[in-house]
């Protein structure tokens, strides 16, 4: 699905032509209603843990969550989205040093957030949580292991953009911009905070 | 002014010449022709698999298939129609017109359109070719689970769940596209209740796909991780609920009808007032209708699993909601028959397969109203009679409405017309046979029949009905062929067509036949509903219809058009696309299949980049 993130101009009008089209504003609408998409994805998926809570086979349930070190983690991954703002604002400027310096770090905060999920499921697989264990564990991983890759595709495009700006091709209207990525990156934040409400803090 | 662009030794009228401009395409018009192409090409194999279908139940204890066969075949028919055949034909006529009707030179991101366009196609081979690589699916195109999650050793439920999901991404990549291209793309004074109602229809379809793809895509997960990885979401076993998939399913499967019937409704609706030389009557109301029917088609799934034991409140209020969705679509036919009311109406091909659209589609939309009622609903339930009501909905509605839109816009595409003679002949011996198998239906459904049975046993009454519906199915299969002549003929001796064969009122009817790469020489300017008609039409005192005296220039092809910038053919769409069919068909092979999933995911990422990285315009013309 990731193809879809991939902008592309639409260069059918020009000097000669009425038909000019804001290329940065179709882009962004795009955008738009992807992430419109992407939400019912991951309402599907949180219905289906929803469904599936508390159905642990006999095995492990959510009494395996560590909420002070998931809660850490949170906080590392909401704080990459005000360094995404703040680069945002620093592109805006066209402070391209500032821009690759906030880049770089929300690539950092967004790959330890990555990092933390990983030491997380590694802890789980030795309590006897995995996916096969229970309803419980294969809704678990889907959800949070669907999450993680979006998180991954987005530390990838933030690391595109770094590179992209050393070599002086990052503009405001090149496909790969600060605006699109940024709103990615701002909706898969929004997103774990409705999983870290829903999977870690619900606990009936 | 009849002067033509001469077309150098590698152009045609219509853009470079070639196999390979083909497959770098990336103009909306030469996509949709292919989806057409395509989606024909599926119809005769979905065909064929009724076909033999029909031979099998033809008499008492058939012997022609085995109950593995009849299996295979019923499913792959229905997945063959629903993803194979109506969808991709309803892509063909959005992205041919589209774009056009809303006077845009093309979509939002041509390069997207041409990727899902080829996803579309190698998805549909991969699953086609299913039959080679150990069997097709077998359990139904609903594929409910526990039949889905069984027999593991079988690949052939992966070949859905894959084949579905890669389909899906390519619909999901398209109605992102479409839906940035009515909001952004329109032309000057084109708002948004100025557009013609086959726009309106076509983006109220990409909504409903944006919004319910994803709930199968995650359902498509869930059963691949189950079959594939060792996950339980559906091992009642475990104490997993399997009803999670009947609702997963059905909140993609009920918009899912109407992705398929409103393109069509949009089709009739701009081809009757064509046809009546009336505007459409109470345009706001069909709209708002369609609309409506949108909405509502997101809160109505669990019609389809009144016999799964929800319980007395939610079938009540499934059963409301399913009689309150019958309300906009009965506008709409009311809106229909209001617009040939008094209309000085013409009978060509297109306005007889319309009308023959609108009483097919209220028969089925009528035995549809009775599924609303809870208790009569569980009596028919997985009976003949529910075959019969969804292909009076999807065959005498939407594949009436689509071939109108072929008759229709043949001339658009082709530059010469549909042969009128063959077209009548068409439709009379489709309507009869369509008649002949599939009204049976209904009386073997009440009578008892069930579906998706290899066969029956004598002396139970389904003898007569079941030998008469399959005769009808070969009455279908002749219209079909009379259908393909009369296509291969009109291609090449068809009479000319010239820009505005039929007086039309929308905009592509302004543009030469077929339409040119850039679409409109100058970019209209739109002042009303309807705008290409008031060009040409005027209302005297009493409201009666005159010709202007200033007629719009017809419109030619222009010597040179080197000032109107167009994106430039891409090969990475297609090799995009390609790359996604190998991881497919190495998922189907666990685990040995990831080395050659692996290769197509490298595959994938250098088209991606080599995409991001293009140019998108040439520099030089």
């Amino acid at each position: 699905m990731s193809t879809t993130t991939t902008e592309e101009a639409q260069t059918t009008g020009d000097g000669h032509d009425e038909g000019v089209h804001d290329i940065v504003h179709i882009r962004k609408t795009a955008m738009w209603v992807f992430l419109g998409s992407e939400a019912m994805f991951f309402a599907a998926m949180i219905s289906s843990f929803l469904l599936y809570r508390t159905t642990t086979n006999g095995g492990p349930g959510s009494e395996l969550f560590e909420i002070p070190f998931t809660s850490a983690s949170s906080f590392v991954l909401l704080m990459s989205s005000l360094t995404m703002v703040l680069a945002h604002h620093s592109f805006g400027r066209q402070d391209m040093r500032q821009t690759r310096i906030w880049l770089v770090a929300t690539a950092l905060l967004g790959a330890t957030f990555l990092a933390g999920q990983i030491f997380e499921f590694t802890v789980f697989f030795e309590e006897g949580l995995k996916p096969g264990t229970s309803p419980f564990g294969s809704a678990f991983y889907m959800l949070t292991g669907f999450h993680g890759i979006h998180v991954f595709v987005g530390v990838l495009l933030l690391t595109a953009m770094v590179i992209l700006s050393s070599t002086g091709r990052l503009k405001p209207d090149s496909g790969l911009n600060v605006e699109l990525v940024g709103l990615y990156w701002h909706f898969v934040d929004i997103v774990w905070i409705v999983i870290f409400t829903v999977v870690y803090l619900l606990q009936v | 002014m009849t002067v033509e662009a001469a077309p150098g030794p590698a152009m045609t009228r219509t853009g470079p010449k070639g196999v390979w401009a083909w497959v770098t395409t990336v103009d909306h018009k030469r996509i949709g022709l292919m989806y057409a192409v395509s989606a024909l090409f599926f119809f005769l194999t979905g065909g064929l698999e009724a076909l033999l279908i029909r031979l099998q139940l033809a008499q008492a204890n058939g012997t022609i298939l085995s109950a593995d066969a009849y299996n295979q075949l019923f499913t792959m028919h229905g997945l063959t129609m629903v993803f194979l055949v109506v969808m991709p034909i309803a892509a063909g006529f959005t992205n041919y017109f589209l774009p056009i009707m809303i006077g845009a030179r093309d979509v939002a991101f041509p390069r997207l359109n041409a990727f899902s366009f080829w996803l579309f196609l190698f998805s549909g081979i991969f699953l086609a070719s299913s039959f080679f690589l150990g069997g097709a699916p077998d359990g139904a195109w609903t594929g409910y689970s526990p039949l889905a999650t069984q027999v593991k050793e079988y690949i052939r439920m992966d070949f859905f769940a894959l084949g579905a999901q890669m389909l899906g991404i390519a619909s999901l990549a398209a109605a992102v596209n479409f839906i940035t291209t009515v909001f952004t793309m329109r032309a000057p004074g084109m708002s948004l209740l100025r557009m013609p109602v086959f726009v309106w229809m076509a983006l109220v379809v990409q909504f409903l796909l944006l919004f319910s793809l994803p709930l199968i895509g995650i359902g498509l997960f869930q059963l691949y991780f189950d079959r594939n990885l060792g996950t339980v979401f559906y091992a009642a076993a475990a104490g997993a609920d399997p009803l999670l998939w009947q609702h997963l399913f059905w909140l993609f499967g009920h918009p899912e009808v109407y992705v398929l019937i409103l393109p069509a409704m949009g089709i009739v609706s701009d081809i009757l007032p064509t046809f009546s030389r009336k505007p459409l009557f109470g345009y706001s109301f069909v709209v708002f209708a369609g609309i409506a029917i949108g909405f509502m088609g997101f809160g109505v799934w669990s019609h389809h699993m009144f016999t799964a034991g929800m319980g007395p409140l939610a079938e009540v209020g499934f059963g409301l909601a399913t009689m309150l969705i019958a309300i906009p679509t009965g506008i709409k036919v009311f809106n229909w028959i209001g617009t040939m009311w008094g209309g000085d109406v013409r009978f060509d091909t297109p306005m007889l397969f319309s009308v023959g659209f609108i009483a097919m589609f209220v028969i089925g939309g009528l035995s549809g109203v009775t599924h609303a009622m809870v208790p009569s609903d569980t009596q028919q339930h997985d009976s003949y009679y529910v075959v019969a009501h969804f292909h009076y909905v999807l065959f005498g509605g939407a594949i009436f409405g689509y071939v109108a839109g072929v008759y229709y816009w043949f001339g658009k595409w082709t530059g010469r017309m549909m042969n009128e003679k063959i077209g009548k002949w068409h439709f009379w011996i489709m309507l009869l046979g369509f008649n002949l198998t599939f009204a049976p239906m209904h009386f073997l459904g009440l009578n008892g029949m069930p579906r998706r049975t290899y066969r029956y046993g004598e002396g139970l009454g389904f003898d007569t009905w079941n030998l008469v519906s399959t005769i009808g199915a070969f009455v279908i299969a002749i219209a079909v062929l009379v259908f393909i002549y009369n296509l291969v003929w009109s291609y090449f001796k068809g009479d000319v067509a010239g820009n505005d064969p039929w007086d039309g009122r929308t905009l592509e009817w302004s543009t030469p036949s077929p339409t040119p790469l850039y679409n409109f020489d100058v970019v209209p300017e739109v002042h009303g509903l309807d705008d290409w008609w008031h060009r040409k039409y005027d209302e005297d005192d009493e409201g009666r219809l005159v010709l202007r005296e200033d007629q719009p220039e017809p419109a030619v092809l222009l010597e040179d058009a080197s000032h109107i910038h167009l994106p430039s053919d891409s090969f990475y769409p297609v090799l995009t696309a390609f790359g996604i069919v190998i991881i497919g068909y190495g998922l189907l092979y666990v685990p040995v299949g990831f080395w050659f999933a692996g290769l197509g995911a490298l595959v994938t990422l250098w088209g991606f980049f080599g995409w991001s990285l293009e140019p998108v315009a040439k520099e030089t013309h």
